[in-house]
């Protein structure tokens, strides 16, 4: 029964739509300093890495302008129900980008101190984790503007395939320091590197909690059924 | 209670989530009940099938769109609608489990238990005193002293007392609106009733004696059950423990399609009907 029979809602709407807007942009503009990032990495570009770091202040800009829009819209229009739920998953939705941007920075910054040092080994599941990471939150944010429970629960359980990757990659570099003290430094950047890929991901698992929540009022961890 | 501080009592309660709403769930028999009650006037069945607890010390809404009946089921709880030619119920109301309707009950003593204040303040053309008198007088002669007693602990109740007490023989009329409502609960205060049924009482209010009435209904329920009928979604959604949710079905019949804790009725309703009202998309 959506009647859509008077302008009642019509600032809502608007609200509703403008921050909706906000967090896709949010959201490309986090993937993006995520594919920079990882880029950045394997070109060894340290122009660009410094790049992904000054663009960061946009990202926390655009986090807090989400934020009062939705504080706004609680103040002004008072929404209930459905409406409040996306509002308050916006709010939260943003906190997780802003961090995730952090993730990006983060790995930028070991381009940085990683200098002209030559790579540990070549890159293989590293752009991968990325690559992974990165189509988990394109789905995340488009999960998110159609409310699209089953296929938020479906980038849920994408995580896993990025948690095995990080385990790869861990084994291969604790083999790697193992056998030669001397790498350790070259291998703990990669770690590092891969280590925040792996939280990025996590963080779009949390994106997707949150859309759960926004679309059917359930709040929670989601744990996908385990394969039989 | 302030509503300020309810809203600080809501913020504390959030460190120990959980524990109230199973305190909810276990509370005791309602205080009143309707069981598949059916609201006639004449032939036209205005309202259809409502079973409705009243808990005690607790508010009930009752919220939807305009003509869903709202009122009339209100004013069935204390048998208002026996005034009115041609109407008839079918189903049950009691009061701690006693049929109101049944042929043995004093009308009069009824409305006595079960208070009623309406939208618009409407104080008898008398005396601040002789208002909150009113009810006590009609139960017999009381003592003034005693009358004296009732009339300051009920005007105390609906916190007008510090208002009013250098002028109670001043006319009730020349109140101010939010006063004057404020009156009408201590002329029903004074009756000793057990539950208090409110039509829209802040809909002729300014937005200060609103929130005075609201913060007085928290104190009331200490005391007694309420049950208010409000249009003001943001007002239910403020006092209220239970909200009721009513529509019209195609009949023109008022049904209640949900029933459920105020709080999830505001957050994740579980029928689209009441989604779409409570967000504005109708009525």
């Amino acid at each position: 029964m959506a009647v859509a029979s008077s302008n009642v809602r019509a600032a809502l709407d608007r609200d509703l739509n403008t921050i909706r807007d906000n967090i896709l942009r949010l959201g490309s503009l986090v993937n993006e300093q995520l594919q920079l990032s990882v880029k950045a990495l394997r070109e060894r570009d340290l122009k660009l890495a410094h790049q992904v770091v000054s663009t960061d202040e946009r990202i926390n800009q655009l986090r807090y302008k989400i934020e009062e829009e939705c504080l706004t819209t609680i103040a002004r229009q008072q929404p209930a129900a459905g409406d409040l739920r996306q509002i308050i998953t916006a709010m939260h939705m943003s906190v997780e980008m802003e961090r995730m941007a952090d993730h990006a920075v983060g790995i930028a910054t070991i381009v940085i101190r990683m200098g002209e040092e030559p790579l540990l080994k070549p890159l293989i599941d590293i752009p991968r984790m990325q690559a992974i990471t990165s189509e988990m939150l394109d789905q995340a944010l488009d999960a998110f503007v159609k409310m699209d429970v089953e296929m938020a629960r479906a980038v849920v359980v994408r995580d896993d395939e990025v948690d095995a990757l990080y385990n790869q990659v861990l084994r291969e570099l604790l083999t790697y320091m193992a056998e030669d003290k001397r790498v350790v430094p070259r291998a703990m950047y990669l770690l590092w590197v891969a280590h925040n890929l792996e939280r990025t991901a996590d963080r779009v698992t949390n994106l997707c909690e949150r859309v759960i929540f926004a679309a059917i009022g359930e709040l929670g961890d989601y744990k996908p059924p385990k394969p039989a | 209670m302030t509503q300020r501080a309810t809203l600080v009592s809501a913020m504390n309660a959030m460190t120990n989530i959980g524990t109230d709403t199973q305190t909810i769930v276990a509370a005791d028999a309602p205080k009143m009940k309707t069981e598949s009650l059916s609201i006639y006037y004449s032939a036209f069945r205005a309202v259809a099938d409502v079973t409705l607890p009243v808990r005690d010390r607790q508010i009930t809404a009752i919220i939807g769109p305009s003509g869903c009946g709202k009122s009339t089921l209100l004013r069935a709880l204390n048998r208002m609608n026996d005034l009115v030619a041609g109407s008839h119920i079918q189903g049950k109301v009691t009061l701690d489990g006693e049929d109101i309707y049944a042929p043995n009950m004093d009308v009069v003593d009824i409305r006595r238990r079960i208070g009623m204040v309406f939208q618009r303040p409407n104080p008898f053309p008398k005396t601040i005193y002789d208002n909150v008198a009113f009810g006590p007088r009609l139960y017999g002669r009381i003592p003034k002293t005693e009358l004296d007693e009732i009339v300051e602990s009920s005007l105390r109740r609906a916190a007008l007392w510090d208002e009013v007490k250098d002028k109670l023989k001043q006319s009730g009329l020349a109140l101010s609106g939010g006063q004057q409502q404020r009156l009408c609960i201590a002329r029903a205060v004074a009756a000793e009733p057990e539950v208090i049924l409110m039509d829209e009482p802040c809909s002729a209010l300014d937005p200060v004696a609103t929130l005075k009435i609201e913060e007085l209904m928290q104190e009331l329920k200490k005391d007694y059950a309420i049950v208010i009928v409000t249009h003001n979604m943001q007002q239910a959604a403020r006092v209220s423990d239970y909200t009721a949710m009513m529509m019209m079905r195609s009949d023109r019949a008022g049904e209640m399609i949900e029933l459920d804790q105020t709080q999830k009725i505001f957050t994740r309703p579980g029928d689209k009907r009441t989604e779409d009202y409570v967000s504005g998309r109708f009525g």
